[in-house]
């Protein structure tokens, strides 16, 4: 769930921030202790500020790679919230800790004969079975996954779907560390995928046709041409080149083919 | 949150001129682009490669005179964390027959082809396997995959032509001929590219591409790539060590010169340990995080450039180091996501860059550092860039982004970039309706150690890949090419770092002689420093904090 829905069930649930009391600083408890920072800053600039030298916890500093996620509770709110450090702004009095790492079972498999089917995820992954319906995970999940969904179409066989649902999880791990059933979603899910784009998508064709001309040699004259040409011819052909129109449909062609 | 009220205003003029620029866009009329004089001459006057005082020349090392970005030259001009006259060599800690130093997309493809060959590897990363900059990259990975419009020729002119004609020759061939090969092997792991049903890759084009050529994985390519193979090699751990939290921070060679391991050091536990190995791939990536000119970046926290001192200390010159990339489209607001990269696919799928007046500057797909230097140009001597709310003296420009559902149809931005459509939903700006505010940003660092098209060096077991490395792209990349040179020259390095294990016996002697002789012209030349290198990681301690740690010891940048 995103920072603003969550503050807006928040502010359902208890009696709105007093925004007029915020300063410049703000307190927050980071792991209890309580430091002051800037109102501006998101978590992971905070931890900064208040002297950490982050080692754990911070890998892209842009909301990709999921080392920074952090679980934070508001006062007089009962709720556990979610965040990634990186993307997530302090609020006043908000207590936090990171988790950065939370370990998962990852199954061993050769993704070549591996098959797209329920019997083989049930069979890397045993626990799927036991995932029993809570949803806490997707309640939990800083990307607004649904994440239960995924676990049940990986249940059902349907794989694709898995993949498809799964494709913006940064594999933060804290669906992993609240599911009561124990599972390692993100590990599911990024299997779900790669059975996806192996095995149950066509193959792309052209490129298998484009391997094999190069390696015909069919372009090394004409590449050759272009690395002992002189400055000048390279640049007229640059300049000269047929560009594709922005909105030219798939199948358009050039005019010019020789160097096809 | 979301925009304040003086930029909601502003935003009325881009609506007031959007309809027509759509209309124009639809009629297939661009705004003119610049011809290659005209480039030039923007670039010498607005980039921030030539503004004066940016470059220094190098006193020390294979490339003594070579003027580049200062904050990489004192990297160079630096001492070792290792004292020659303390190291016991004949601890070694691990062995093993490859040793890839850097867990990004380039050191994780060499430890896949390394292990195809029959060799042992060890990947040593800094951070956690994967963060890297490759997990950040979004738009997509360039190849001449579509016989029917597209072929490795006109790959080959694109990024000739991108990076001013300046790149190495044969680097670029093979880039573009293993271009396609590349994007197979990444599809038979499983890697999940957009398709249509028949199989038929999706492509875009990129700034400075004649064909669209751009394949993508939503706006998440790189995360995609990064992931798969970073699983794959947890399929393979058998053969593949990965060790987390453990920068390289000096080379071993053995007493005949030849590359023979790495001294790692532990984040965590503060130890240093030493790996023997029989080839050592370098795939450190880029130096975003050193804050070149004060520009803010979309780098990685660990982007700090340390492969580049490594190979430099033991004789490896480097090349195209004084262009760096600034990439034209940083979010500039909110505060929080400063740096951060808008991917120039929302460019190829149509949107306008926008001034003040809610105008086209500027045709926007020119080359990066072209659309760069426009960019501060209009925001400088032109004067009509947007101030940014709260940040006195900083003015971006708007990238008009709901252009895109007008052009291809409503829903088209959430589906094709939906990581960034729910990056700005947290900030309560939804970008199929709004623009972003926009100015350039540290994105890429164009040049590195010079390397061959199989990844050897001139140092004997020492390879190179991916950003680390200067050449292919000569003084300025394109997009998406990138991404299909970590590949590309991952996979070649790693498969002759493999062989190269298989002819050569154990390595018996190690030595850290060129630190010495290192240390030593840096003596002689003059430079009597307490500059520590590599930088491992950035500084963002404030100097409040750092006055009241009264007993803490900083080597560097490091506790
Ligand atoms: C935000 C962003 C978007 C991008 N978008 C695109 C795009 O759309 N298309 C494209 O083609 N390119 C793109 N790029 C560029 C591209 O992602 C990178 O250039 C490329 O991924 C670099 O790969 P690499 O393996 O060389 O380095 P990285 O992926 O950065 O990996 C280097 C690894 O080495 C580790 N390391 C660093 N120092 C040490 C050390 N001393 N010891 C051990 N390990 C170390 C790092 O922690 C990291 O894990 C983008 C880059 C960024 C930052
Ligand atoms: S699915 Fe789980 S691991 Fe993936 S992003 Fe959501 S919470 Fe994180
Ligand atoms: S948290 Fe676990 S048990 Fe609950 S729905 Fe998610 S996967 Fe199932
Ligand atoms: S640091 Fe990568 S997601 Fe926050």
């Amino acid at each position: 769930m995103s920072t603003a829905e969550q503050l807006q069930d928040l502010s359902q649930e208890s009696a709105p921030l007093d925004l007029s009391e915020r300063t410049d600083l703000v307190p927050i408890f980071i792991m209890g202790k309580k430091y002051d920072v800037p109102s501006t800053l998101t978590i992971q600039k905070a931890l900064e500020y208040a002297g950490y030298q982050l080692i754990r916890g911070c890998g892209c500093r842009g909301g990709i790679c999921g080392a920074c996620a952090t679980v934070y509770r508001m006062p007089g709110s009962p709720r556990i919230f979610v965040g990634l450090a990186c993307q997530t702004l302090v609020q006043p009095s908000m207590y936090l800790t990171m988790v950065p790492f939370f370990p998962a079972n990852r199954a061993v498999y050769n993704i070549d004969e591996i098959q797209p089917d329920a019997m083989a995820l049930l069979k890397a992954y045993p626990e799927l079975a036991k995932c029993m319906g809570c949803n806490t995970c997707a309640k939990s999940c800083p990307m607004d996954i649904q994440v239960m969904e995924y676990i049940s179409a990986a249940l059902r066989g349907d794989v694709e779907r898995a993949a498809e649902l799964s494709m913006s999880c940064v594999m933060c791990g804290i669906c992993a560390s609240r599911c009561p059933a124990e599972l390692g979603q993100y590990n599911i899910a990024i299997l779900c995928r790669r059975l996806t784009a192996r095995h149950l998508r066509p193959k792309a064709q052209h490129v298998a046709e484009m391997v094999a001309r190069i390696e015909s040699g069919a372009y090394e004259e004409p590449l050759r041409k272009l690395i002992t040409a002189d400055l000048e011819t390279l640049r007229k052909l640059y300049v000269e080149r047929e560009m594709e129109p922005h909105t030219a449909p798939e199948m358009w062609q050039p005019q010019e083919k020789t160097y096809l | 949150m979301g925009y304040t009220q003086e930029l909601m205003q502003l935003i009325k003029r881009v609506e007031a001129t959007r309809p027509a620029r759509v209309a124009r866009k639809k009629a297939g009329q661009e705004f003119p682009a610049l011809s290659l004089d005209e480039r030039q001459a923007r670039l010498e006057k607005y980039h921030p490669d030539y503004r004066a005082g940016g470059l220094r020349e190098l006193k020390v090392g294979p490339s003594k005179g070579y003027a580049l970005a200062k904050e990489i030259a004192d990297l160079f001009e630096a001492r070792s964390r290792v004292d020659p006259d303390k190291i016991d060599l004949k601890e070694v800690h691990y062995e093993t027959d490859t040793l890839v130093i850097g867990g990004g997309g380039a050191g994780t493809a060499a430890a896949l082809m390394a292990q195809e060959q029959g060799a042992r590897v060890i990947i040593a990363t800094k951070l956690r396997h994967g963060d890297a900059n490759t997990m950040m990259a979004e738009g997509g990975i360039q190849a001449a995959s579509k016989g029917w419009k597209d072929s490795p020729y006109f790959h080959y002119l694109d990024v000739m032509g991108g990076g001013h004609f300046e790149n190495d020759p044969e680097l670029v061939k093979t880039m573009v001929c293993e271009a396609p090969k590349a994007i197979a092997w990444l599809e038979s792991l499983g890697c999940m590219f957009n398709k249509w049903p028949d199989g038929k890759l999706f492509t875009l084009h990129g700034a400075g591409t004649c064909r669209k050529r751009m394949h993508y994985a939503g706006d998440m390519t790189g995360a995609e790539i990064m992931r798969t193979l970073r699983d794959e090699c947890r399929n393979r751990l058998k053969d593949i060590g990965v060790l987390e939290f453990s920068p390289a921070v000096e080379l071993l060679l053995d007493d005949k010169g030849v590359c023979s391991g790495a001294v790692l050091y532990n984040l965590e536990t503060e130890e240093y340990f030493l790996v023997k190995a029989k080839a050592v791939v370098m795939a450190t990536g880029g130096s975003g995080r050193l804050h070149i000119q004060n520009f803010m970046t979309t780098n990685h926290y660990g982007a700090t450039g340390d492969g580049l001192v490594l190979g430099y200390r033991i004789g490896v010159g480097v090349r195209f180091l004084h262009a760096t990339q600034y990439h034209p489209t940083g979010a500039v607001f909110p505060e929080q996501a400063e740096g951060l990269l808008i991917t120039e696919k929302v460019r190829g799928a149509g949107a306008n860059l926008l001034n003040i007046d809610g105008d086209q500057f500027v045709f926007e797909r020119e080359p990066r550092d072209v659309e760069s230097a426009s960019i501060i140009r209009e925001c400088t001597d032109v004067a009509k860039g947007v101030p940014v709310p709260g940040q006195a003296g900083k003015f971006g420009v708007w990238l008009d982004s709901p252009m895109i559902d007008m052009l291809e149809g409503e829903g088209t931005v959430e589906r094709e970039f939906p990581a960034k459509h729910i990056l700005f939903k947290r900030y309560d700006i939804d970008i199929a309706r709004l623009p972003m505010l926009v100015y350039p940003t540290l994105h890429y660092q164009n040049g590195g150690l010079a390397y061959s098209p199989d990844g050897t060096t001139t140092a004997p077991g020492f390879y190179v890949a991916g950003e680390v490395g200067g050449g292919v792209h000569g003084a300025n990349r394109l997009m998406g090419n990138s991404l299909l040179d970590i590949t590309v020259f991952g996979r070649l390095a790693g498969i002759a770092a493999g062989q190269f294990v298989k002819g050569r016996g154990d390595v018996d002697r190690l030595s850290v002689e060129h630190v010495r002789r290192y240390h030593k012209e840096l003596e002689d030349a003059g430079i009597d420093t307490d500059r520590v290198s590599p930088m491992l990681l950035p500084d963002y301690m404030t100097p409040e904090v750092k006055k009241r740690q009264w007993t803490t010891q900083y080597v560097g940048t490091i506790r």
